[in-house]
């Protein structure tokens, strides 16, 4: 890991991605007496309560008043506080979005938001409690960075770099348990904000996941080189901004086809941040976008939502199998385009 | 216009079997909000099955009562009454947060029949009830619009700016009701956020206060009756306690939203029985 810690917050894998998170802050309010936490009637359910029962004199319940938690936050992070806040995505992404806007990124305060609950991890509970344009709405805040890390331990490393950064985050976390892509804490896979990850090698085409789906992505891969003999390359983009170009542009010069998978819609999220990287580089590569269209999701399990939207593995086999009969390069054909 | 014993006897069945639904469905599902759900019943129970001006057969009439379930978490306890009066097949009940069920949580407008608009955010409904009760006066209909309020949901300020809408357009064809449970998800409301003085607080508002035993039918028809005579808008307080008829769990705020085994539902149903049977003896004390 860079900067080498120990994970003593992580001692179970049996861990939910929240509690990883929870832990974290634990271990990070011992280093540092200017750390605060905040939720709006969710210290439970967003696991910053662990932080609470160690620290309840810097912890503050402000009742279900999201708006109002976010400008408190930034109150006392004018004053020379660090708060981490937590409450559900959905709201703090959108209930709170002008909070967020004009009092945390205009300001440009040093406050970080942990957002729960996000994608359809929530997917029993409706529209109501789905975070699907999150991502969109903190990609296009100023100063803001955005990361949507895909496991526990990612969001460990996330949580802690979120802290040593200087301004504004937004971190979004699934509720529940996310299927483990860096099971053992210790493994240094050399995590920095805004750098993406290569999980699998590949030429043939590039998988760019975020969240979720780097694990379904991953996955994927593995099934297309043993059953196809594809060479697909996943990277995970854990920093939705500022977004890894690089890794990107390589990508497009490697291998020539790009497909996306989040969960979030596909409008303003990860999808679009590639698709305008692409579209700059005016370099030809197939590219498809996988995520939520322009639709509502189902209600349901989180991993029943996932396979009904086509972001899980099997979504990826498929779409990466019809990507790569495109012939695009050669395609002087524009009727099937328009 | 006082409720008559046998119509207080049929409403208490009523409410007794929505109870069993709302547990039923709870099982079904695996877990739900059963502590919200359960502090509501009474006051859907005499809604839709006393006041609410509505057609089984024609759910989007125009001329309709309109309830707004601004507590939205509550659908596991609203699916259960809108499938009981006849408008979505009670069978839906048994697919509640199944994967592409129509019923999830949180209800959807969209979705599912009789529900006037999708809540589960908390602190949209009230301002959406407002809405509708001003259309009406626009629109020169005599239609009423009832809301149903959380307490912990009084944390948020879109609730107190529709209480300064309500009394500004003088609103009184809104009635609105919180179920003043005293819990939230995080604890007791008076030590996650202080709301008390609540009556106090919505009088200096401009509303009307009437405060009741949110488990009591017939203080809340009283209440009701009040509000619909009354040409300033009403907010009713109903004192209600989490989990109501299921003694293990009520009061209990960790019971916000619990899993139901096989072993816990029999004993929560014989539980129902007996809270049935001391309402029951109620009225006999108490009916006229
Ligand atoms: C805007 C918003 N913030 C947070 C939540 C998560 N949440 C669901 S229920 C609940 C507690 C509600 O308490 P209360 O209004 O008292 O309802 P009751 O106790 O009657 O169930 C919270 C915080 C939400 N649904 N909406």
């Amino acid at each position: 890991m860079a900067g080498g810690f120990v994970y003593t917050a992580v001692e179970s894998t049996a861990m939910s991605t929240a509690e990883y998170y929870g832990n974290t802050l634990a271990e990070l309010g011992r280093e540092h007496p200017e750390i605060v936490a905040l939720t709006a009637d969710l210290a439970n359910s967003t696991k910053i309560g662990i932080f609470q029962q160690e620290f309840p004199d810097r912890f503050f319940n402000v009742g279900i008043a999201e708006q109002n938690m976010f400008g408190v936050a930034a109150g006392m992070a004018k004053a020379g506080c660090v708060p981490f806040l937590s409450t559900f995505s959905v709201f703090a992404s959108l209930r709170c979005a002008d909070q967020l806007h004009t009092d945390i990124c205009y300001q440009n305060v040093n406050a970080k938001i942990i957002a729960t609950h996000a994608g359809t991890s929530f997917g029993q509970a409706g529209s109501t409690h789905h975070a699907i344009v999150d991502l969109a709405v903190a990609r296009s805040l100023p100063n803001l960075v955005v990361i949507c890390p895909a496991d526990g331990v990612e969001t460990a490393n996330a949580v802690r770099a979120a802290y040593k950064l200087q301004g504004p985050v937004y971190i979004r976390i699934n509720r529940g348990f996310d299927r483990v892509l860096y099971g053992d804490p210790d493994y240094d896979y050399g995590f920095e904000v805004g750098k993406a990850v290569e999980l699998h090698e590949g030429t043939d085409i590039t998988v760019i996941a975020t969240g979720s789906c780097a694990f379904q992505a991953l996955q994927a891969a593995n099934f297309l080189e043993s059953s196809d003999g594809l060479k697909v390359r996943v990277l995970n983009i854990h920093t939705i901004k500022p977004i890894d170009k690089e890794a990107v542009l390589k990508a497009i010069s490697d291998t020539r086809r790009i497909i996306t998978v989040e969960d979030h819609s596909i409008i303003g999220g990860l999808g679009s941040a590639v698709a305008e990287i692409i579209a700059e580089a005016g370099k030809g590569c197939g590219f498809t976008r996988l995520g939520h269209e322009d639709n509502f999701a189902p209600i349901g399990l989180h991993e029943d939502i996932m396979s009904i939207v086509g972001i899980d593995s099997n979504g990826i086999i498929a779409t990466v199998r019809e990507v790569m009969n495109k012939d695009f390069e050669q395609d002087d054909n524009w009727d099937d385009e328009v | 216009m006082s409720l008559s014993k046998q119509e207080w006897l049929a409403l208490e069945k009523k409410a007794h079997e929505l109870r069993n639904l709302c547990l039923d469905t709870t099982y079904w599902a695996g877990s739900g909000h059963i502590g919200g759900g359960m502090s509501s019943i009474d006051i859907l129970t005499i809604l839709y099955h006393k006041y609410l001006n509505i057609k089984k057969d024609d759910p989007n009439w125009a001329d309709r009562d309109r309830f707004i379930l601004s507590k939205g978490h509550a659908g596991i306890a609203y699916a259960p009454v809108l499938c009981d009066y006849g408008y979505n097949d009670l069978e839906q009940l048994k697919t509640f947060n199944l994967t592409n069920s129509k019923m999830g949580i949180h209800l959807d407008a969209n979705k599912v029949v009789g529900v006037d608009a999708s809540t589960g955010s908390l602190g949209h409904g009230l301002p959406i009830a407002a809405g509708t009760a001003l259309a009406a006066r626009v629109l020169g209909k005599s239609y009423k619009t009832y809301c149903l309020t959380g307490d912990g949901e009084l944390n948020e300020g879109s609730i107190w700016e529709a209480v300064l809408s309500i009394n500004n357009f003088n609103l009184n064809s809104l009635i609105t009701f919180v179920d003043r449970n005293h819990c939230m998800i995080d604890g007791d409301t008076e030590e996650v956020m202080k709301l008390e003085p609540l009556a106090d607080k919505f009088a200096a508002f401009g509303l009307v206060v009437k405060e009741v035993d949110g488990q009591n039918i017939k203080e809340l028809c009283e209440a009701v009756d009040f509000a619909l005579a009354s040409d300033r808008p009403v907010i009713i307080i109903a004192d209600t306690k989490k989990g109501a008829g299921i003694k293990m769990i009520e009061g209990d705020y960790k019971w916000h939203y619990g899993a139901i085994d096989e072993d816990l539902y029999n004993r929560c149903k014989s539980e129902l029985d007996e809270y049935f049977k001391a309402r029951i003896e109620r009225v006999e004390r108490e009916a006229k």
